[in-house]
């Protein structure tokens, strides 16, 4: 997030989209709802209707994959009414005048026509969103699972520079990260292209810098393969072995079918958990991790909060944390710098190597923690990015064109699946699965289908069903609800025995390399 | 052993939710070595002492009986316990094989959106400095 989570409460326009904000980040959603009791306008755009939408002012629903096509429709809106910021374009951005020729065909009543959304809708929208004296923008994985999700992100980024929403209180580009420290593994390096804190390996300077700090020679200035590219080279047998810490690509990964038969081909897999899951059925080693109560360390929230979590048990059975695992095993490999008695002597060494972790130490955290860049041990953090300036000097308005999802509905498979998660569960199930409070709420696989085509379709609620698509089908239950549009499907995805990623597609955005989870053809029928 | 004196030790550990990105602060509530609830944090400066459903239930999965508690290896096509000396071995032996016989890239590693800051900065040294790979990862984009 660009902002902070609690400056919500006093944005005066809120524009959520992309995120089902109540269910999958319930402390956050609540900020909204606060919010809109103190007077906030709210704007919701999803292709469900989710709770949040019922205190919007105004509520767009359009047909997936259809973002960039809206979100110019947003940008043409504003433009045309002279609703643009124009000191803030002056003083800090550059290549307005792209930006407003690429939008000039995207008009309400366009997009209109691709997306469904009313051209009134629309231009009401863009009045609050605009019009407001400050205006956050809040989203999830709605904008960026689709192959143009790149492209979602930018318009999302050219529409807050428009309107001079960035840098202040209550303002931002908010993206809010699903599970509890995606934020921490992006900044400390759990990605094939950068080192901690988003420093290139292929950078040669950078790459000294980390060669002399971990005493080695020769590190790869090659970036490396994400998730789905090591799926896909394990199936064409050229990844031979594969290291797995706290993952469950069986459920979570898009087009399971074919990430078992990548599994399968592996010479070598090692798993590291701390419960039974599915992906252990083709592991040839399989290690037990310790859980977060039981082990210190730190994690990243949304807002870039750096927290602690603290040890208040001993680990279950024989479990080690991963840390230790990983420790031990860079030992057993005989690689030197791994010798580390505690998750603290870990963090020093980050602090060494990563200017945004610089100035946090476990005795600053305590029970607040601290949100970075935090450059040294005198600075109290950053709760607004972007105050001054931009990283790149001027905010860049980068021109995005619509193009549709790498797989629309035809004659085989009439209608769209898009995926998500429910309040009570968490990912792929392993935890709030075993969390009787939780399953006792819902333990069961769905699909939301439209009563216009569950009636064309003989289908009835409740009624056991066929879900089909290009890569597989799934049984589940039919739940006909209002909440999905006519021709849309939704399916949760934590549920292994009927996994809605049976069925998804792994096409990839070119520059994110996120897989379209968030749109394929589908089809279904009564069994 | 406190359990042993009829007198269970009690403590709240502060720490975070780990079950959304939002990061709730919440007290591990601790009787003897078990969680027996969770409670919310009221100076937390997110939460400001509120947590959903899940929070309240973040400590339930803890003692799941689907808990791993001892290293496997497999055997005859089947996983079978074995001891961390032998696991760690075997996984080594596993890498460097790869390894060597078709180079770093041959290797990979999911690092991990639920595992702390220092795991998953330790991962990513052991790919790059251990095995000599950028081919770490993990599901941020799922
Ligand atoms: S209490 Fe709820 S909102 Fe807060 S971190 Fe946990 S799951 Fe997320």
């Amino acid at each position: 997030m660009t902002n902070s989570i609690g400056e919500l409460e006093d944005a005066e326009a809120i524009l959520v989209v992309g995120s089902n904000t109540t269910e999958q980040h319930p402390i956050i959603g609540e900020k909204i709802l606060a919010a809109v009791r103190k007077g906030a306008r709210l704007v919701v755009i999803d292709p469900r209707s989710i709770h949040l939408s019922e205190f919007a002012e105004v509520f767009l629903r359009p047909r997936p994959g259809t973002e960039v096509a809206y979100l110019n429709g947003l940008i043409n809106a504003i433009v045309s009414e002279g609703l643009e910021d124009v000191e803030f374009i002056a003083a800090r951005t550059e290549g307005f005048e792209e930006l407003k020729k690429s939008v000039a065909e995207y008009t309400p009543q366009k997009v209109e026509e691709i997306s469904g959304v009313p051209a009134e809708d629309l231009e009401a929208a863009a009045r609050i969103y605009a019009g407001a004296g400050s205006a956050s923008i809040v989203y999830c994985m709605g904008i960026t699972q689709h192959s143009t999700g790149t492209d979602n992100v930018l318009s999302l980024a050219n529409l807050a520079m428009l309107t001079g929403n960035i840098g202040r209180p209550g303002t931002g580009v908010n993206p809010l990260r699903g599970q509890n420290n995606v934020q921490g593994a992006c900044d400390l390096g759990g990605l094939p292209n950068v080192y901690t804190g988003y420093q290139k390996v292929a950078d040669e300077d950078v790459a000294r810098k980390f060669e002399e700090a971990w005493g080695v020679e020769g590190l790869s200035r090659q970036p490396g393969l994400t998730i789905t590219e090591m799926t896909d080279k394990a199936s064409e047998g050229e990844l031979h072995a594969l290291f797995i810490m706290g993952e469950n690509p069986m459920v979570s990964d898009p087009d399971i079918n074919h990430v078992r038969e990548a599994l399968q081909k592996l010479d070598f897999l090692a798993v590291v958990d701390i419960m039974e899951n599915e992906t252990m059925e083709f592991a040839h080693v399989v290690l037990p991790a310790a859980s977060f109560a039981e082990k210190d360390g730190t994690i990243t929230n949304t807002e870039r909060r750096v927290q602690r979590i603290r040890k208040a048990i001993e680990p279950v059975g024989e479990a080690k944390a991963d840390w230790e695992i990983i420790a031990l095993l860079g030992s057993k490999m005989g690689a030197s710098g791994f010798d580390f008695a505690s998750p603290q002597e870990i963090f020093e060494e980050i602090r060494r190597v990563t200017p945004s972790y610089a100035g946090i130490t476990y005795e600053r955290l305590g029970t607040q923690g601290l949100q970075w860049p935090c450059p040294a041990e005198d600075h109290p953090g950053t709760p607004i990015l972007h105050m001054e300036s931009f990283p790149i000097g001027r905010g860049r308005f980068t021109p995005c064109e619509f193009r549709e999802p790498a797989e629309t509905p035809d004659a085989e498979y009439p209608l769209v699946l898009t995926t998500g998660r429910l309040l009570f569960h968490y990912h792929t199930g392993t935890m709030t699965r075993r969390s009787p409070s939780l399953v006792r709420e819902i333990d069961r696989a769905f699909v939301e289908v439209n009563p216009a085509d569950a009636s064309e379709l003989g289908i009835r609620d409740g009624e056991a069903v066929k879900v089909s698509s290009r890569r597989g089908s799934v049984e589940v239950n039919a739940k006909v609800t209002e909440k999905v549009g006519k021709g849309i499907i939704f399916m949760p995805f934590h549920f292994a025995e009927a996994a809605a990623n049976t069925l998804t597609n792994s096409a990839l955005d070119p520059v994110s390399k996120i897989p379209e989870l968030k749109v394929c053809a589908a089809s279904i029928e009564k069994l | 052993m406190a359990e042993n004196n009829n007198e269970l030790s009690y403590k709240l550990v502060p720490s975070t939710c780990v079950y959304c990105g939002t990061g709730c602060g919440v007290l591990l509530e601790v009787t003897g070595n078990r969680l027996s609830g969770t409670l919310p944090q009221k100076d937390h400066p997110v939460s400001r002492g509120a947590l959903c459903i899940k929070g309240w239930s973040v400590h339930e999965f803890v003692h799941s009986p689907r808990r791993l508690a001892r290293p496997m290896i497999r055997k005859d096509g089947e996983l079978v316990e074995t001891d961390w000396e032998t696991a760690l071995q075997a996984v080594a032996t596993g890498l460097a094989g790869a390894r060597d016989e078709h180079g770093p890239d041959s290797v990979g590693f999911f690092a991990s959106a639920r595992c702390s800051n220092e795991e998953n900065y330790l991962l990513q040294k052991l790919a790059r400095a251990a095995v000599g790979t950028n081919n770490v990862d993990h599901c941020a984009r799922l």
